[in-house]
């Protein structure tokens, strides 16, 4: 795929609400120009993060694939979360951030000056290290996405609720307190209500920043499984520390090291025959 | 370090937490009982015929028939007092001039220290001012009155090494050897007969307006006034505070220019208050002319600047406070900073917000200095709304002020003034509960 630019589909021309509207709710009708789980997804090329003067990120280049899951791994400070961060510029928030190279999603630069950042972010969503749901009932949650986005009406809302709610394998959960704060629930409830939540806005990517390491092993589990469901809907991008996870629930694995990407392949490869020395040391548990 | 040293250096150090807690609750208590024993004087007091006649005759208050009753009683016993003084007077005529001078100069000190406690003579005409057609509506003012009939008030000089002392001398000794003798006796005598008095709440105190420069009525006008003031501070500085305080924490470059401006904002909060009200004269009346002269609306005006600094820092670390996951979660979620900023930040901020706005809004409902160039008079009515953006208004704290230091007659107001500090107090301590309450059932929401 050759990485000429145009900013057609992240561009301002977001669709009036209503158009919009329809197209949340009907699932699985993103807005790329094709579908299918065999297309690139997102591609980098020489994509560098800086804080400062510091390379956090240096001259990364990976192709995702469309549809499937992608783990990226790597010791503690390797830029795995800066570069997962980057991709839907939540680093933009940070003023000393800026960034070098390209990172192109559906043909579009994602750092172009035309991109319109909130728009990118609803079809990039994400789902964070720590559970952070809002202080608000369970459904405010999850319709915060589709009310921002112009839905306001109540049966369609409350429709999309349960699917998301539904999708996220919570539903069973909450179906009777959706109008309890999202705060009373458990760790493991409330990181799958933020998946519920990020769903919601129907994303094409669904970037995860170590989304079980502050869960318990049972919700651990869920989340993983919900992984596997919702993979080939959504293209998936897990950061994580757990290295048996990321053989789990992952068809590709990069391996970051120092803000380098030192490897990348299919996790049933990289796993059992690393080609750099570094991802084997780490792997098998040398350092990391 | 030794077991023993830390063991007591922790056991120190909770003794002094114990004793500054200790000390400060006194402290409070100290300011409080007598702020409420005095001011609750305002309230319930014993009343005497006099106040009853009062509020016959000028509010249409009471049982017309019982108070008639009660006045003709007290007639009963006042018309031997001035029948003998006339008697007297009729005496003095035969005397010699030298004596004739001196007896008369006795009796016009005599019936004026009477016309303070017991009002005009019967039969002559009506005085203008209210404080002179009664006599002494409190029973406690009364026996101080009663004091100064029956006694005279001299300085002693005659250790020229000590200053004068206050001396105390019967009146009735004046009128040795004559028919008004003991007068002065049976006053003492009858003077319960005479004024009747009868404890009485007087809530009214809130609502009615005041007359006669405070010796009569209530305080409403200070209240509403007060209420105006803070109000219309309030209403400037709320909405300029939390934009202010938005802008300084999602909007601002965190550059120098912005930090400059920071610490502006915090020297701002303790620039002294008299400082913001002459800038109130100077700028809100003088200069813009919002009113012709002192009015609620220049008050409030630099009330709200006063505050202003306040909640723009309780806003400010109140936004800043809330978790930064909140807002990645919005913005992740494809919200714009203004939609992060009014859907999750504001409202997670909410019981911060509140509690430095109803600390500032105590600030402003006690604050003098402000008030005294752009908004306070001593007297007046109560304002109408659209009263406030030209007319000035009393309010309790410049008029607690005024009555202890300016008033023509500050020792005879002295309840009004204790009645106007309680309630100011009281009302400042509500505020307080009001924003401890509400600041707990917010973050109760919040927290689920």
């Amino acid at each position: 795929m050759s990485l000429s630019v145009s900013p057609v589909y992240l561009g301002r021309e977001k669709p009036d609400s209503g158009e919009q509207a329809e197209r949340l709710s009907t699932s699985g009708v993103p807005d790329a120009p094709e579908t299918g789980t065999n297309r690139d997804h997102l591609i980098t090329e020489a994509f560098s993060v800086f804080y400062g003067a510091n390379e956090a990120v240096r001259k990364v280049s990976m192709t995702i694939r469309a549809g499937h899951v992608t783990a990226i791994i790597g010791p503690s400070g390797c830029g795995k979360s800066t570069f997962l961060r980057a991709i839907n510029r939540m680093n933009d928030l940070i003023p000393s951030c800026y960034t070098k190279g390209r990172m192109v999603f559906d043909e579009c630069d994602i750092y172009s000056p035309q991109i319109d950042v909130v728009y990118l972010r609803k079809r990039i969503g994400m789902v964070f290290q720590k559970p952070n749901p809002f202080p608000k009932t369970i459904f405010d949650n999850v319709a915060y996405g589709p009310r921002l986005h112009g839905i306001k009406n109540r049966g369609q809302l409350v429709e999309l609720v349960e699917k998301c709610l539904r999708q996220a394998i919570l539903w069973d959960e909450v179906k009777d307190r959706l109008d309890e704060n999202a705060l009373g629930l458990s760790g493991g409830q409330q990181q799958r209500l933020c998946l519920a939540r990020a769903l919601a806005v129907n994303p094409e990517i669904l970037l995860m920043d170590e989304p079980t390491s502050a869960l318990d092993p049972r919700a651990t589990t869920h989340i993983e499984d919900l992984i596997a469901t919702l993979k080939g809907d959504y293209t998936i991008l897990i950061v994580t520390h757990n290295m048996q996870q990321a053989a789990r629930v992952s068809d590709h694995t990069a391996f970051f090291y120092e803000g380098d990407l030192i490897e990348m392949g299919d996790t049933k490869d990289l796993f059992t025959n690393p080609v750099e020395q570094k991802t084997e040391e780490y792997i098998t548990g040398r350092f990391g | 370090m030794r077991r023993s040293t830390r063991k007591l250096l922790d056991r120190s150090f909770t003794a002094y937490g114990f004793f500054s807690i200790g000390l400060m609750a006194a402290a409070l208590l100290i300011i409080l009982v007598p702020v409420f024993a005095r001011g609750i004087g305002a309230f319930i007091f014993t009343e005497t015929v006099e106040n009853r006649r009062l509020n016959l005759e000028k509010f249409n208050r009471g049982n017309p028939e019982k108070i008639m009753r009660e006045i003709e009683r007290s007639q009963e016993f006042r018309r031997p007092i001035y029948e003998r003084i006339a008697r007297f007077e009729e005496e003095i005529r035969h005397m010699d001039p030298q004596a004739r001078r001196e007896y008369r100069r006795a009796l016009t000190d005599l019936k004026r220290a009477l016309s303070h406690l017991l009002g005009p003579v019967p039969g002559e005409p009506t005085p203008v001012l209210w404080r002179l057609q009664y006599g002494q509506t409190r029973w406690d003012r009364a026996k101080i009155k009663l004091h100064e009939v029956l006694f005279i008030q001299e300085w002693d000089y005659s250790d020229p090494d000590r200053m004068g002392v206050k001396v105390y001398r019967r009146r009735s000794e004046e009128f040795a050897g004559t028919s008004l003798y003991d007068l002065f006796d049976d006053l003492e005598k009858n003077v319960r007969d005479i004024l009747q008095p009868r404890l009485t709440i007087y809530w009214r105190f809130l609502f009615d307006r005041s007359f006669d420069a405070h010796f009569f009525g209530g305080i409403w006008p200070e209240i509403l006034g007060t209420f105006y003031l803070a109000l219309g501070a309030m209403v400037f500085a709320i909405p300029l505070g939390i934009i202010a305080a938005i802008y300084l924490t999602e909007y601002a470059r965190q550059d120098l220019f912005t930090s400059l401006l920071r610490s502006s904002i915090s020297t701002l909060a303790g620039v002294p208050s008299i400082v913001f009200g002459l800038f109130g004269l100077a700028f809100f009346i003088n200069t813009i002319g919002v009113s012709q002269s002192k009015s609620v609306l220049a008050g409030s005006l630099t009330l709200a600047l006063l505050i202003l600094p306040t909640v723009i820092r309780a806003s400010e670390e109140a936004i800043r406070a809330v978790p930064q996951t909140y807002k990645e979660a919005a913005l992740s979620l494809g919200a714009g900073k203004w939609f992060t900023v009014m859907t999750v930040l504001l409202p997670a901020a909410l019981p911060g917000i509140l509690t430095g706005i109803v600390i500032s809004m105590g600030r402003a409902v006690g604050e003098t200095a402000p008030i005294i160039f752009t908004a306070a008079v001593s007297v007046g009515r109560p304002l109408k709304l659209w009263q406030t953006f030209s007319q000035p208004t009393p309010a309790l704290p410049w008029n607690i002020y005024n009555l202890s230091t300016e008033h023509e007659a500050v020792d005879e107001i002295r309840h009004v003034q204790y009645g106007m500090v309680l309630t100011l107090v009281s009302l400042v301590l509500v505020l307080n509960l009001a924003a401890i309450i509400l600041r707990a059932r917010v973050s109760r929401k919040l927290k689920g």
